[in-house]
């Protein structure tokens, strides 16, 4: 029953935003305030119902319904339930729902803070955002029904995916549909702005916000997918450059374009028509990150016939979103004004180069993943598009891009100096020079790119620390004063110094590569592998059950120079449901770097045949992921940035009577 | 979601073949004739993956074209007469680096062109700005005069 409730609730939801995308806009149309309020209502009931409808299919899948198609395709009655759960999105109907789930929380978030936004720019985006939710909900009612039932009712699932039984199932797709999504709002406010023909430093503050906490959001998103493959795939890779991680590395790189120009916009009134074209492109990103990737077009054309109701339903949706906004602001974008002068150098141009920098590394990566398709499309011939072609082109864009990044934070808004910068940064270029000389001598012969990006690194990380002691410390000056101006910096100004010092951390984590060992070896109980700086020993090999799988594991020691340094059970896990076996990789991490080893099946004669890797540094990639999400939060934080903030001071300043002093 | 394909993928080659990528028995004595070995299949795709190399896959078809190369590289071929003898096999497809020729021109100048394409754009329009503040109107005149009157 619950499960006719939730597919109602979605039917109702639907209807919702339908209502939602016409009302408004035809009130906006007429001036007509009564009907231009209905999209605030609309969005927040239409989440309401998504909701239920969610927590209907969640329900399916606790209590292992198998009477739902859905939950006895993907799930089991032996799974632990917290795979339960998680397995509601492991599958492909109900990962759109989710997705769909966090469409209308946002779009309920945009409803409840716009009252403070022009009313017509109000209605005009809640109705581009129902607009959205129509199409993702019609296509889930239409061809990815989540709650059919099926009769007879099997006994048993037929399991979830065991590669998918996995905490980070619980915490990636959340995570990265939070930071797709989130992208949606400043979309469809930037179709308002255009529809309206008009977009100002108040557009931005009020866009700004939801852009962050996408981008945080996605920040950690790709990072936790990053993380999930290494400790998967088993052989300790990061980054594959393939097309699905690149679906999400690209709306990732237009987002961060995005926040900095939206920050130019916001200060200086300038970049405006170049800050919406990129909201455009964000979520355009976005949408083919989900769902061109879902569809299979990306790796194989052919996978569009296995069900191609849903494949040519998703690319006119595709269509219709990014070839019409496209349209609209080929159409509109004129009547905006430019304004906010600035010199080349300067902050302003500083961050016009970042931007322009981050959006070719977009494009490249767009390039380098739709090509080998086009070009088998229009001449047969096949070809692939891996990981040396992205680090020579989209890799050396981002490096370029981490090296202006300490300059821009430095430079003076409309007119900056960049001798004075330069000696403001003197701490960072020499750090960086040192760290680039060091490396190349002491592994004389090794690597020549890791230790250039780790002497890039030394320059970002130092670069956000000698920018905060200029801000900070004035020669002569006592230790309580400075800190003291250290509080009266605004939040926004920490969240950019520790999102650009994560940049730098991450940069060192990637350099580390070029420094680990790895040994391939078949290992004996008793005896020792060397790699890096460490011994590893295979203590005992044994067997282990788990609720719904049983392990092979090898129980290894890690050794120091003799000393215990940390133990670790790599395992084969044969799953018996569905008869697969997956690698679980023995890991541990001392200091920031990792011991990974990962087996295979013993031999006949008991040896165990391994591949174990020492990866120094390699904690630091996604450490600087998470650092860069916390200056992202920093900078949410400020009071600038809260929402409804103008209106509150005016408030105040009407209730004192006393004018506000502007910021 | 962005992994899901990938671990897909990785699960039906494990289901396939309970093998790692790079197998203890693979291992050529000569650690420098190995180093060109791995060298080598870094560069060149498992073709039944996605985008993996074949240093780093566990499909059966990655692991027999591993022991092919070392077996040439043992005989004494060079790297440049086993890519060719590879992409005369597999074609152009085996290669993680797509060749720079007539048909992946365009793919090769794509970061080149996108970052001369957005400069151009940044010029023209800094040219189309205007180069001056606007001169204030009679009526903002009149209004900058009354609140510096105040």
């Amino acid at each position: 029953m619950t499960v006719e409730i939730g597919h109602f609730a979605l039917i109702l939801a639907l209807t919702l935003a339908l209502i939602q995308a016409v009302v408004p806009f035809v009130g906006a149309r007429r001036g007509d305030p009564a009907l231009m309020g209905v999209g605030a209502g609309a969005a927040l009931a239409q989440f309401v119902f998504v909701a239920v409808a969610f927590a209907a299919l969640a329900r399916a899948h606790l209590t292992s319904d198998f009477s739902v198609v859905n939950v006895a395709e993907n799930s089991h009655s032996a799974l632990p339930a917290i795979y339960k759960f998680a397995g509601v999105w492991g599958n492909h109907e109900g990962s759109m729902l989710l997705w769909v789930l966090i469409l209308s929380a946002f779009g309920a978030l945009a409803a409840a803070f716009s009252r403070g936004l022009p009313a017509r720019l109000g209605a005009d985006a809640l109705a581009a955002q129902g607009l959205i939710g129509a199409a993702f909900l019609a296509f889930i009612l239409f061809t990815s029904n989540p709650f059919a039932r099926v009769w007879p009712a099997p006994f048993e699932g037929g399991d979830l995916n065991p590669v998918l039984q996995d905490p980070g199932l619980a915490i990636h797709p959340p995570l990265l549909y939070f930071g797709y999504v989130g992208f949606s709002i400043v979309f469809s406010f930037a179709v308002a702005a255009l529809v309206e023909g008009r977009v100002d430093a108040a557009w931005a503050r009020f866009a700004r916000p939801f852009a962050l906490v996408a981008w945080c959001f996605l920040t950690l998103g790709v990072a936790m997918g990053s993380y999930w493959a290494y400790y998967t795939l088993g052989w300790g890779g990061f980054w594959f450059w393939d097309p699905v991680e690149n679906a999400s590395l690209m709306p990732w790189l237009a987002g961060t374009a995005f926040v900095h120009s939206a920050a130019v916009m916001e200060k200086r009134d300038a970049l405006k028509v170049w800050t919406i074209f990129l909201a455009i492109v964000a979520f355009s990103f976005s949408l083919i990150g989900t769902f061109l990737v879902r569809s299979g077009v990306l790796t194989s054309v052919h996978a569009f016939a296995s069900d191609p109701r849903r494949g040519v339903f998703i690319l006119a949706i595709l269509a219709f979103f990014i070839a019409g906004s496209l349209a609209l602001f080929a159409w509109r974008a004129p009547l905006l004004k430019q304004g906010g002068l600035f010199a080349p150098i300067s902050r302003e141009g500083a961050l016009a180069l970042n931007n322009l920098l981050l959006t070719s590394a977009c494009a490249t990566v767009l390039f380098g993943t739709l090509y080998p398709l086009a070009l088998e499309e229009f001449s047969g011939e096949k070809i692939t598009v891996g990981a040396p072609f992205f680090n020579m082109t989209a890799g050396l864009l981002m490096l370029a891009a981490c090296f202006v990044a300490p300059f821009g934070f430095s430079l003076a808004w409309k007119r900056g100096d960049l001798l004075g910068v330069a000696q403001r940064l003197a701490v960072a270029i020499a750090g960086g020079f040192v760290v680039l000389v060091a490396l190349i001598a002491i592994f004389r012969g090794g690597p020549i790119l890791e230790p250039i990006a780790a002497g890039l690194a030394a320059f970002v990380m130092l670069g956000a620390l000698c920018e905060v002691v200029a801000r900070v410390w004035r020669s002569g000056a006592s230790f309580a004063a400075a800190l003291s101006r250290a509080r009266g910096l605004p939040l926004s100004f920490w969240g950019g110094a520790a999102a650009h010092f994560g940049v730098g951390v991450t940069l060192l984590g990637l350099a580390g590569v070029g420094f680990g060992a790895e040994t391939i070896a078949t290992m004996r109980i008793g005896e020792a592998q060397k790699v890096g700086p460490y011994a590893v020993v295979l203590e005992t090999v044994g067997q282990r059950n788990g609720p719904n799988y049983r392990d092979s594991v090898a129980a290894m020691t890690i050794r120091s120079g003799g000393a215990f340094a940390a133990a670790i059970e790599p395992a084969r896990r044969q799953f018996s449901a569905r008869q697969t076996t997956t690698t679980q990789a023995g890991i541990a991490t001392l200091d920031f770097g990792q011991v990974y080893v990962s087996i295979g099946d013993p031999n006949a004669d008991g040896g165990v045949p391994a591949r174990l890797y020492w990866k120094p540094l390699v904690t630091l990639i996604w450490l600087g992921a998470a650092v860069m999400a916390l200056g992202g939060l920093l900078s949410l934080a400020d009071r600038r940035l809260r929402f409804g903030a103008p209106a509150l001071r005016r408030a105040r300043a009407a209730a004192t009577g006393v004018e506000a002093q502007p910021q | 979601m962005k992994t899901l394909r990938a671990l897909l993928a990785a699960a039906f080659v494990l289901a396939a073949a309970a093998a790692g990528a790079v197998q203890p028995d693979e291992v050529m004595k000569d650690p420098a004739l190995e180093a060109r070995a791995r060298a080598l299949s870094a560069e060149l795709r498992c073709m039944v993956c996605q985008n993996q190399s074949i240093d780093d896959s566990d499909a059966p078809l990655a692991r027999d074209i591993r022991l092919l190369i070392r077996e040439r590289i043992a005989e004494g071929e060079t790297n440049d007469a086993l890519r060719a003898f590879l992409v005369s096999r597999y074609g152009d497809f085996i290669l993680l680096k797509p060749p720079f020729k007539a048909e992946t021109l365009l793919l090769w100048l794509s970061a080149p062109l996108t970052l001369a394409l957005g400069a151009l754009a940044l010029v023209l329009a800094r040219r189309r700005a205007p180069t001056a503040t606007p001169a204030l109107s009679a009526e903002e005149e009149k209004r900058l005069a009354e609140i510096e009157g105040d």
